[in-house]
């Protein structure tokens, strides 16, 4: 079983984030792999280690896939040095800034061609917080979707895999075959923090780095536009009391100013 | 005149005032068609819920393959509608179905999508508020159909009474949307509480509460407001990780929110400074949550909820 898990290097989320030129200022914070996306590299060890593992040149293999600057190759050691086998970085000038549409469109070409059985992903990044990437991955790629799974389990014998969607519309028992795209919540496992071996191993693993052309699409005009850009005002001062016994009957009468009682 | 697609928001059998929320920004834009998606024989009667706002017309689609492909079946039927009525705009809610759904659509019909809007003006241009509220972005979908989602709880919705023509269509899901099948559907349990996302107020208690959420609980009922939590409070195990508020868990911009024990770090203020009104209850007088409050009380929470909470229902009754 090939296992690919998509992940994004984002700024690190204590970072005050702010636009320049209508796009995210990624130069000046610190970047770091996505919080989410531990919870799917974990996933897919997890899958692969409950059939035997992913050994170099066994029958089940997790390959990172990421597209982003080159830098974003600290993100992928991270996510190699928790186990995972290699990866593959898309990074291509024309796709600075690029917006979901554009960043499912270079994924799913890349997992087209690399043979997987099995996509897995966090269920959004921290800075775009759009959360739609993996749904127009299994639109794109013709497979099927179950996203927002608290639980997967996966059956290769029978070439299938089960989840359980949680979302705030309830919980869903969700089953399909292979190929499918899988994304998984916060919470789902306890990603591993890498080991000493395991840092080590990573540095000596493959990152394959491609551009547009080798992925073989060609950069599109964006499919939306930002027009304007602008830090909020901050909040004007509000009223502090420090409580002295009449703390909360001062904060009831606030609350009854404001018509909130 | 322009057309504007909207889906319908439900819960249980009852159209949403999201569904009005999302029919009063559409009409801005042209004549409103509101989208219903049914299980066989239930179209008529959800239909007839969807009556508030300014809504021109329903169309009802009625398959049985929505309870079995989920996302998948929905975001099919929607891409042949937007097919045959090529609106100028598709509006809906920004959860995590209706932004599945929309991601779809936007992908099917090749066309842009913009999530989370808290607006949408007369020409389509949407309103962002991004990294947990602190920068505004307007910006318009360039290709295809708009296909934007929309907070709940953002547009102030027109809820007067309406008469649409309701139309019923029948189409075929394609077998490309029946990849992945539900077997068995829970719907969420309904505590005495609002759902967080949705709630006029919201009460949320971090490290400060040291794992005892029964005074923020208790004034939280006394407001009928819903109950968050911070990230340490839920790292902690001390509450339910899907009450999370924050970069990493629900985003909430209720009209009140009251943080209780919460220090106030960016991963926290991300999921809640767009709150129309804060109120903060810290021991630390420093607690940089105190620089977003509209009213803060320095004092230990213990304290001071057990007596505004009776404060509350004094002046209740």
């Amino acid at each position: 079983m090939k296992i690919a898990v998509c992940v994004k290097q984002v700024p690190d989320s204590w970072a005050e984030k702010k636009m320049v030129d209508g796009v995210l200022d990624r130069v000046g914070v610190d970047a770091v792999l996505n919080d989410l996306d531990e919870y799917a590299v974990e996933e897919a060890l997890r899958i692969v280690e409950a059939h035997g593992g992913n050994e170099d040149g066994g029958a089940h293999s997790v390959t990172i896939i990421s597209m982003g600057p080159e830098r974003a190759t600290e993100a992928i050691r991270k996510a190699l040095s928790m186990g995972a086998n290699d990866a593959i970085l898309v990074s291509d000038s024309a796709l600075a800034g690029s917006d979901a549409l554009a960043t499912s469109k270079v994924l799913a070409e890349v997992i087209k061609n690399g043979a997987f059985d099995l996509v897995v992903c966090g269920t959004e990044s921290t800075d775009a917080r759009m959360s739609v990437v993996p749904a127009m991955l299994a639109q794109r790629l013709g497979w099927a979707q179950l996203t927002f799974a608290s639980t997967v389990s996966v059956d290769p014998a029978a070439s299938s895999v089960s989840v359980t969607r949680t979302t705030e519309a309830g919980v869903d028992a969700i089953t399909a075959k292979l190929p499918a795209v899988v994304s998984v919540v916060e919470k789902i496992n306890e990603p591993r923090y890498p080991s000493f071996k395991g840092i080590m191993a990573a540095k000596k693993k493959t990152i394959e780095s491609r551009d547009l052309a080798a992925v073989g699409v060609s950069a599109e005009a964006a499919w939306s536009l930002v027009a304007d850009s602008a830090p909020r005002p901050p909040r004007a001062a509000g009223v502090k009391v420090t409580d002295e016994g009449n703390g909360g009957n001062d904060f009831v009468k606030f609350l009854a100013e404001k018509k909130f009682i | 005149m322009s057309q504007v697609l909207i889906l319908a928001d439900f819960a249980g059998d009852k159209s949403t005032k999201t569904t009005s929320e999302l029919a009063t920004a559409g009409a801005r834009v042209g004549s409103v068609t509101a989208i219903v998606l049914a299980a066989p024989g239930a179209g008529a009667s959800l239909a007839a819920t969807v009556n508030h706002g300014p809504i021109s017309n329903v169309l009802v689609v009625e398959s049985a393959d929505f309870a079995s492909y989920g996302v998948a079946a929905a975001a099919d039927a929607i891409s042949q509608i937007v097919a045959q009525k090529s609106p100028s705009a598709l509006l809906v809610a920004s959860h995590a179905f209706g932004k599945e759904v929309a991601g779809r659509v936007a992908v099917a019909t090749d066309s842009g999508i913009i999530t989370d809007a808290v607006d949408v003006a007369a020409d389509l241009t949407a309103t962002q508020l991004v990294f947990g509220g602190s920068t505004t972005v307007h910006s318009k979908v360039a290709k295809g159909v708009a296909v934007i989602t929309v907070r709940p709880n953002s547009i102030e919705a027109d809820l007067s009474d309406s008469a649409p023509a309701i139309e019923n269509i029948s189409l075929t899901i394609s077998d490309s949307a029946k990849l992945a099948t539900t077997t068995s559907s829970t719907p969420p349990i309904k505590g005495g509480r609002p759902e967080l996302t949705e709630a006029q107020i919201v009460v949320s208690g971090g490290r400060g509460t040291n794992g005892d959420f029964a005074a923020v609980e208790t004034f939280a009922d006394s407001l009928g407001a819903a109950v968050g939590a911070s990230r340490a409070a839920t790292d902690a195990g001390w509450y339910p990780h899907s009450h999370q508020v924050g970069q990493t868990g629900k985003t909430v911009s209720p009209q009140l929110y009251v943080a209780c024990g919460i220090s106030g770090a960016i991963q926290h203020r991300a999921g809640m400074q767009t709150s129309k009104t804060i109120a903060v209850v810290n021991k630390d007088p420093e607690a940089p949550i105190f620089d977003l409050a509209d009213f803060g009380v320095v004092g230990d929470l213990f304290a001071v909820l057990p007596q505004a909470t009776q404060g509350v229902i004094a002046q209740k009754s």
